[in-house]
């Protein structure tokens, strides 16, 4: 019955083709043209916030944590409230993970304080003695690319429309001002909070290290 | 299929394919076993300073199973078994044959900066899609190379029907292409913000929810056209040649095809259930799921009639046991697969380790082991030598079918015991557990998880050994065995 698109093979390949797209035509497309719009009050991220996210992909913790919360009583009372597509609007990419070997991340800035990531980051142990994740010593040390971030911003906001301020402006001096003005006190304010004398030295240095970035980042997600 | 007397083939770009099968095999397979053995030994984490903790290697060693040794496994299959079903020698296309070979070196060069990439933390952080826009673009120049030769080789074939393996090779080229494509899609940030940060850096072209939609199409999909498709491929061709069994039944074979390409596409949404996607999409997602029994089954019970009256060779040929055992994990595989969808379920089993569990039975012993097959009946053909130990692949079969299973058991103990702790409540309605106490509660599953798999990787260094020894120190064969494969 199918012997001649056997022998014919390039209405076969596109017999294949139409057949497998057909799925992505229904089911994706209607979704894009009704896209997700940001939940009432939603801010974009900071440019610290957008390092700390980088930070947060660099070392992989989509590894082991979720960032979704489903509509469960055992998830709502153990994370809070369940997570809205609006939400998410202004995450590029989604950072939902798949696997909960750790807890899940949605809203964990309401419940965990920069002084506790601290102790966490660099000695898991130390806050929860069982926990089997490593300790990540080195975003003590290594410096969060606040640069690529601003870049990050500069282009959702130029490609997407992202609510950004005027500080954000597609030029190295614009960064320059935004690091001294903006992204070095939001640094210090999280520095201070962490009680980490190293890092308080760091950022009054005018540096700021991947750890300052990834609480920042951890401190948005509530 | 007809004797190939008449045609004397080239093998050397299936070669090339064979030993990094072999050596990403190996790679991969270690690193596996490295973070399996973390989880229940944490302290191995810090092996290699911040290079050596899990959730750095868990995607090295997804991408090097993946994209180094499937693909691997994939592409010496295609350009060894393509040209027979085709009779059509690659010696008489000199350029698509260069070509080929061109697309191996873009192969070597994608594959060590994906490794070098992954390793430094450079992602784009969606699984199974990590590679940053200037790899990807690599990535879709070295599948278009494949596609230009395919095509060649269909355009000047001898034989004007293509074989069943054609039709998977064609939708696995086609598949990967648009869903990749799709995935991918990001926008580099250095050019659109007059030259700031790192230049290979990108952001995505969705956001949230659409984005994790156009993930997990991309991420079930890739199992789909990756881990299936061209397994299927090797199996209709590498089953019924080592068996001298005609396929069983052309019809059946014709109705997985078909059913497969149409109902695999659905199903993603089975990824997604109780997320923020819309409730009708994770509905389809799991209503296909269920429906994608028939046409994998449809295959695998293909695959096993094809047996039909031959069942003796099962005891006599280790590698009619591979492919068997393959076949038997798919239709477990793709059984567990639809259960894990019914919404109610995944409830309980999304997010724990049931759901690795779930992809290692189906890789283990669905993809490595056809694989293995697939490698050890070309190797006699290409190096035109016998199989160097028949008594090393019986033992090799042995350990890591054990291997498997204890992978499995362990991994649904664990992930059904962890999601019912998860949600279990006091006599008040206060949840019982605390986290960590699901965490520790593990230690002992993970233990046997790392056992097994340690196992397996001792049965592929086996493989190894035995595949270099064929290679190289063999019993010269003068005539290309026809059906079984010989070995000492």
């Amino acid at each position: 019955m199918f012997h001649w698109l056997e022998k014919n093979p390039f209405l076969f390949a596109v017999g294949v083709f139409v057949v497998i797209a057909f799925a992505g035509l229904v089911e994706i497309l209607p979704s894009f043209t009704n896209a997700a719009r940001p939940i009432k009050g939603l801010k974009p991220y900071t440019v610290l916030e957008l390092a700390g996210k980088e930070v947060y992909k660099k070392d992989n913790c989509i590894a082991c944590h979720s960032q979704l919360i489903r509509p469960f009583k055992a998830e709502t009372d153990r994370y809070g409230k369940y997570s809205l597509s609006g939400e998410y609007a202004y995450d590029r990419p989604f950072l939902w993970g798949s696997k909960r070997t750790g807890p899940d991340l949605h809203r964990v800035g309401n419940y965990r304080t920069p002084d506790w990531h601290a102790n966490h980051m660099w000695d898991p142990k130390s806050v929860v003695p069982a926990s089997i994740m490593p300790a990540y010593k080195h975003q003590f040390k290594n410096l969060a690319d606040l640069e690529t971030a601003y870049a990050e911003a500069v282009t959702v906001k130029k490609v997407f429309n992202t609510p950004y301020g005027d500080d954000i402006q597609p030029s190295k001096a614009a960064f320059e001002k935004y690091y001294k003005e903006k992204a070095l006190p939001e640094a210090l304010k999280i520095a201070k909070a962490m009680k980490n004398k190293d890092v308080l030295a760091m950022v009054q240095q005018g540096k700021i290290p991947e750890i300052v970035a990834l609480i920042a980042y951890l401190e948005h997600l509530k | 299929m007809q004797s190939s007397a008449a045609l004397e083939y080239d093998y050397s770009v299936a070669k090339l394919y064979m030993w990094t099968a072999v050596i990403f095999g190996i790679v991969g397979m270690t690193i596996g076993v490295l973070i399996a053995s973390q989880l229940a030994f944490p302290e191995l984490n810090y092996l290699m300073g911040e290079y050596g903790t899990f959730s750095r290697l868990r995607p090295l060693h997804t991408n090097v199973i993946i994209y180094g040794f499937t693909i691997s496994g994939i592409m010496a299959s295609f350009y060894y078994s393509a040209q027979r079903v085709l009779k059509v020698s690659l010696a008489e296309l000199p350029f698509i044959n260069a070509l080929a070979k061109f697309q191996f070196l873009a192969y070597l060069v994608a594959a060590t900066f994906l490794v070098i990439s992954l390793a430094m933390g450079i992602t784009a952080s969606k699984e199974y899609a990590q590679m940053e826009w200037p790899l990807d673009i690599l990535i879709v120049v070295y599948w278009v190379i494949w596609g230009i030769n395919m095509f060649a080789m269909i355009g000047a074939r001898r034989e004007k029907a293509l074989y069943i393996s054609m039709w998977y090779y064609i939708a696995c080229f086609l598949g990967v292409a648009m869903l990749y494509l799709f995935n991918n899609m990001e926008v580099p940030t250095y050019f659109f913000s007059g030259g700031l940060g790192h230049w290979y850096h990108s952001v995505s072209m969705y956001a949230g929810t659409n984005d994790a939609l156009v993930q997990w199409w991309w991420g079930h999909n890739a199992v789909a056209f990756v881990f299936t498709v061209p397994i299927i491929a090797m199996i209709y061709y590498f089953l019924p040649k080592e068996s001298g069994q005609a396929v069983y039944s052309y019809k059946l074979s014709l109705l997985s095809f078909w059913g497969l390409m149409f109902v695999y596409l659905w199903a993603g949404g089975h990824h997604l259930l109780w997320s923020t996607v819309p409730d009708w999409m994770q509905t389809m997602g799991s209503v296909f799921s269920v429906v994608l029994i028939l046409p994998s089954w449809g295959s695998a019970i293909n695959m096993l009639l094809t047996m039909k009256g031959e069942w003796n060779q099962l005891t006599e040929n280790p590698l009619i046991k591979f492919m068997v055992l393959a076949s038997t994990f798919y239709m477990l595989s793709t059984l567990e697969g639809p259960i894990q969808a019914v919404k109610s379920v995944n409830a309980i089993a999304h997010f724990t380790d049931w759901i690795p569990g779930h992809v290692h039975d189906g890789v283990l012993g669905w993809v490595a082991f056809m694989v293995f097959a697939a490698l050890m009946h070309m190797a006699p053909r290409a190096f035109k030598r016998e199989i160097y130990s028949k008594s090393l692949l019986e033992a090799q079969f042995w350990i890591q079918t054990t291997g498997v299973v204890l992978y499995f058991t362990s991994m649904w103990i664990a992930g059904i015991t962890q999601g019912m702790m998860w949600r279990a409540v006091d006599e008040y309605g206060n949840l019982m557990y605390s986290f960590i106490d699901t965490v520790s509660v593990l230690h002992p599953y993970y233990t046997i998880r790392a056992i097994g798999g340690l196992l397996y990787l001792i049965g592929v260094l086996m493989f190894a050994y035995n595949f270099f020894m064929t290679a190289t120190a063999g019993r010269k064969l003068e005539q290309e065995p026809q059906f079984r494969s010989p070995m000492a």
